[in-house]
């Protein structure tokens, strides 16, 4: 633990400045430009479609980044995420079923599946969601609480490796099957659809797509920063010694509960942020992003990216889905095989990913020394032998341990 | 049907022995009154002679085949016409034939009048439905008829039912002593028609209740009281039954995990295609059967055991050779990779077999069920299905602590180096075990295809009951996930009575979850130095 807290000052490079500064750009300058200003027939336009793909990928990046931050960082793989996303897109989604209005099939106070349902008044988890404030609180505070209990108790009993994938894959299964009834009032198997307005503006109109994808691309760009401070300051330490090593971290006085909770707290949030921006831009929100299958999918992101690093999992998340959106138009049938095999593929060949790939073709252009060099100085965890069998234990598959990625965003 | 029928006529025209005269045209008659009541009333008088020709008429009344033309009646039967009343048949037309018509509740009152002439039918079996029938709709004007079978009747059983089928009727007496008697006698019935046949005379019409009397309804509320009683404890040996079953299915659905996984510690997510696989083969050898020995069908199954068990087996040693095997060891990377080969696998079902669902028919032996209380009935596929589930189970507990092959994958469970030095092949060991735990998941997925439907997603829905099944029971142990398998089955049966199926599975699955927390080991923990590792 040779670190001190002036780690945190050089968490940003003045390169990850700039790339950011050249991110948020191209996200509130260039987009919109093309997007709004040129016509439709000019060869840079961009088109409704790819727009909305490109600000759905940007979402999933998102949570692919926050899966990496428990699972790259802290060891614990989640098969539950997709769960805090849904959750954060149905709290954002009441807003949206409200702001409808008097504009649905029925012309009703109240959202049209409640209507169906002959209900005459809205359910007391309701109240308030027509305000976008309150329910912007929703979206943060109920994936929150639920992360925070969930994970308080699991923590504290020591559940990790696949006994926690496990628990957190019935935990969104439950979840899915409740919010599948149509008495939990959430709008049963259809979910919620048809949402017209957003803040007063109509949802499908080019302006309001273009500001959707500006607010995704900055998320995602939060998002890794706040990674970034995180991993780099004496908190991300103490994280990846527990992934490494939880025993030896709690022998040298530290509670690992508390880290572990925080990270997976936040971890939920993001998601839940990401679920909120995707369901306006997509339109519609429903139990199936609660599957199991889903959440797994979102493992697949981040290991083909690449996990324990920011920007891995981004790259993963948008190769997958950009593949996913080839394969279903052009071979449907051939999109699961696709999959299949990248799982198996990533998880023999490529642990570290895309990144892990990238690292080693060029630290083998480099001379071996170089390679060593050209990690950042920050201080590692050094992977002694005696830490192997724990890491083992942990679920963390026996992987020596890297050093905090500076090369990344 | 017209085999019963013909043998119906049979019997009831020995019965009536040289009665062979014509039927009173005045009873026949009332059979096309205008009133509904009128009609009904010359039903029960047909069927109070109970004789051949009586059946005759009414039977072909209930199939429509009765025709009227000017004050005779007819009987159609395809071309030919004959006289209702003598039987006689015509060789020429009448004119202005015409059928009768027939509303619900003539037909009703036409069943149950068919049902109480069924009562003298030598088939012990009929005479069994016959009197159940009539239990539940008995009528006073088919009092006669089920005084004379009562007397005629020898069967215990039979006998028992006539006799509530009686009271049932006699409820309707004028008399309120008699009234009193019939229900007194039904205290002891667990029918529950007859409870709703005894609601309904607690029924109260304008200011009047159906039942006049109060002494009858006092003896009536009891009666229901004592009913319920017994309803009560039947519902609960069907709760017991129907949560052993699915327990039943539950552990063949997870035993082949309970190896892989428990044993192995191999987190195989493409569990639920092993099934598949089971599944489809059982599919595949009715194709073959129905193929080439269209005359033994019903024996499919039989020969889809081995097939079923060597597909998902053959699947099995494929998945362990060519991925998990580099796997052991990295648990998180295990799951990612077989959830990757379940995807192929669910995708190859679909190019094989086609992306809908498949009919995979019950074989004739395990169709039908038995009735062990009025209304507990047990179907038989349950009880094959359970009966399997305990054959399986002998046949991994055999495998395991009484061959030599069972030995060496414990041994290489509880210390693979030192199991390694002995000489035990380890890596051999793994793939063979790896290929039971499938082969078994194989079997499991056989018996799912004859209660679940059979197609690609099929596995999904078992991979999260299953691994639960496995970690509530506690890694490594089989007698556990029986424990596990059976405990959940019920519970969940007895919990979907309370809250409806959806929130019985969830309150499971969130109980699941809380158990975890408390005993991560599983109910039943393994003991010993090896339990950490």
């Amino acid at each position: 633990m040779a670190n001190s807290p002036s780690t945190r000052t050089v968490a940003l490079s003045a390169k990850s400045r700039m790339a950011l500064m050249a991110g948020l750009a191209l996200a509130w300058g260039v987009v919109p430009l093309l997007a709004l200003a040129l016509p439709a027939g000019n060869p840079l336009h961009l088109s409704d479609y790819a727009l909305t793909l490109s600000g759905k990928i940007l979402c999933y990046a998102t949570v692919a980044v926050a899966l990496d931050l428990i699972w790259g960082y802290a060891g614990i793989l989640s098969l539950g995420h997709g769960l805090f996303f849904a959750l954060g897109g149905y709290a954002f989604g009441m807003y949206l079923m409200r702001s409808i209005g008097h504009d649905g099939n029925y012309q009703s106070d109240l959202p049209d599946f409640m209507v169906f349902l002959d209900w005459k008044e809205l359910p007391w988890f309701w109240h308030g969601t027509d305000s976008f404030v309150w329910s912007m609180l929703l979206v943060l505070i109920v994936p929150a609480v639920l992360a925070w209990v969930f994970g308080f108790f699991a923590f504290r009993s020591r559940i990790k490796g696949v006994y926690f994938s496990i628990i957190t894959q019935a935990l969104t299964y439950a979840t899915m099957l409740l919010f599948f009834r149509n008495e939990t009032g959430f709008g049963g198997n259809n979910g919620f659809t048809d949402f017209k307005r957003v803040l007063g503006f109509p949802i499908t109109a080019p302006e309001t797509r273009v500001v959707l994808f500006g607010l995704s691309a900055s998320l995602l760009m939060g998002a890794i920063v706040l990674g970034r401070v995180l991993i780099t300051s004496k908190f991300g330490r103490v994280l990846m010694a527990t992934r490494d090593a939880e025993s030896r971290v709690m022998f040298l006085g530290y509670q690992p509960l508390y880290y572990k909770l925080t990270v997976w707290t936040l971890s939920a949030m993001l998601c839940a942020l990401a679920g909120a921006l995707y369901v306006p831009q997509v339109g519609i929100i429903n139990p199936s992003e609660m599957s199991p299958a889903n959440s797994i999918e979102i493992a697949i992101w981040v290991a083909v990216g690449g996990r324990g690093t920011l920007i891995g999992p981004v790259f993963g998340a948008a190769l997958v889905n950009l593949a996913k959106s080839w394969f279903t138009m052009s071979f449907p049938e051939y999109w699961l095989f696709f999959l299949g095999l990248m799982f198996i593929l990533v998880t023999l060949w490529l642990p570290d990913g895309i990144v892990g790939l990238w690292r080693k073709l060029r630290s083998g252009r480099a001379a071996a020394p170089a390679a060593a060099s050209a990690a950042p100085p920050a201080p590692a965890v050094p992977a002694t032998p005696t830490a192997q069998p724990e890491a083992k234990a942990a679920g963390m598959s026996g992987r020596t341990v890297e050093g905090p990625v500076a090369k990344g965003a | 049907m017209n085999r019963l029928i013909a043998c119906l006529l049979l019997f009831a025209s020995l019965c009536a022995g040289s009665a062979r005269a014509a039927m009173d045209p005045a009873l026949l008659a009332g059979l096309a009154a205008d009133e509904s009541d009128d009609k009904i009333a010359a039903i029960a008088k047909v069927a109070a002679l109970a004789d051949a020709d009586a059946l005759r008429v009414l039977v072909a009344m209930s199939k429509d085949n009765l025709m009227i033309a000017g004050d005779k009646f007819y009987i159609a039967d395809g071309d030919k016409l004959s006289d209702a009343a003598t039987g006689a048949e015509l060789s020429a037309r009448p004119d202005g034939l015409d059928s009768l018509t027939i509303n619900n509740r003539v037909r009703s009152a036409l069943d149950s009048a068919l049902a109480g002439l069924r009562l003298f039918s030598p088939n012990r079996d009929k005479r069994y439905a016959a009197a159940r029938e009539l239990q539940d709709s008995a009528d006073a004007a088919l009092l006669p008829l089920i005084e004379r079978a009562l007397k005629s009747e020898q069967d215990a059983e039979i006998r028992t039912l006539l006799q509530y089928a009686q009271a049932v009727a006699n409820l309707q007496n004028a008399d309120a002593a008699v009234r009193l008697e019939a229900a007194k006698a039904l205290s002891s019935s667990s029918n529950p028609s007859i409870k709703s046949t005894l609601l309904s005379r607690l029924q109260k019409q304008g200011d009047s209740y159906a039942e006049a009397d109060e002494k009858v309804r006092a003896e009536i509320a009891d009666s229901i009281k004592q009913i319920d009683k017994r309803l009560a404890r039947a519902d609960a040996i069907a709760r017991v039954f129907t949560g052993v079953s699915l327990g039943s299915i539950l552990l063949l659905a997870a035993l082949g995990l309970a190896i892989t996984y428990g044993v192995m510690g191999v987190i195989n997510m493409a569990h639920g295609e092993l099934l598949m696989v089971g599944a489809y083969s059982a599919y595949f050898m009715q194709g073959v059967f129905r193929a080439h020995w269209p005359d033994s069908t019903d024996w499919y199954l039989v020969a889809a055991v081995p097939l079923a068990f060597f597909a998902a087996a053959a699947v099995g040693v494929l998945m362990e050779r060519t991925v998990i095997r580099f796997l052991y060891g990295r648990p998180l990377e295990t799951l990612l990779a077989t959830w990757g080969l379940s995807l192929v696998l669910i995708q190859a079902a679909r190019v094989l077999f086609g992306a809908q669902n498949v009919e995979v028919a019950n074989p004739g032996w395990m169709s039908g069920a038995i009735e062990v209380l009025p209304n507990v009935v047990l179907p038989w596929n349950r009880i094959v299905i359970i009966g399997f589930a305990g054959f399986v189970l002998s046949l991994v507990w055999l495998l395991m602590n009484r061959t030599r092959l069972g030995m060496f994958v414990r041994a290489v469970t509880q210390n693979r180096a030192m199991a390694g030095c002995v000489g035990v092949p380890t890596a051999r060991i793994d793939t063979l075990a790896f290929a039971i735990g499938a082969g078994i998941a194989g079997l499991g997925g056989l018996a799912l295809s004859q209660i679940a439907n059979v197609g690609p997603d099929m596995g999904q829905g078992y991979i999260v009951d299953s691994f639960m099944v496995v970690v509530l029971g506690g890694v490594g142990q089989l007698a556990g996930a029986v424990w596990a398998a059976l405990g959940l089955g019920v519970a969940s049966k007895f919990l979907e009575g309370w809250t409806g199926a959806v929130i019985a599975k969830i309150l499971v699955l969130v109980f699941i979850i809380v158990f975890i927390q408390k005993r991560p080991q599983g109910l039943f923990a393994l003991k010993g130095r090896f339990v950490e590792s």
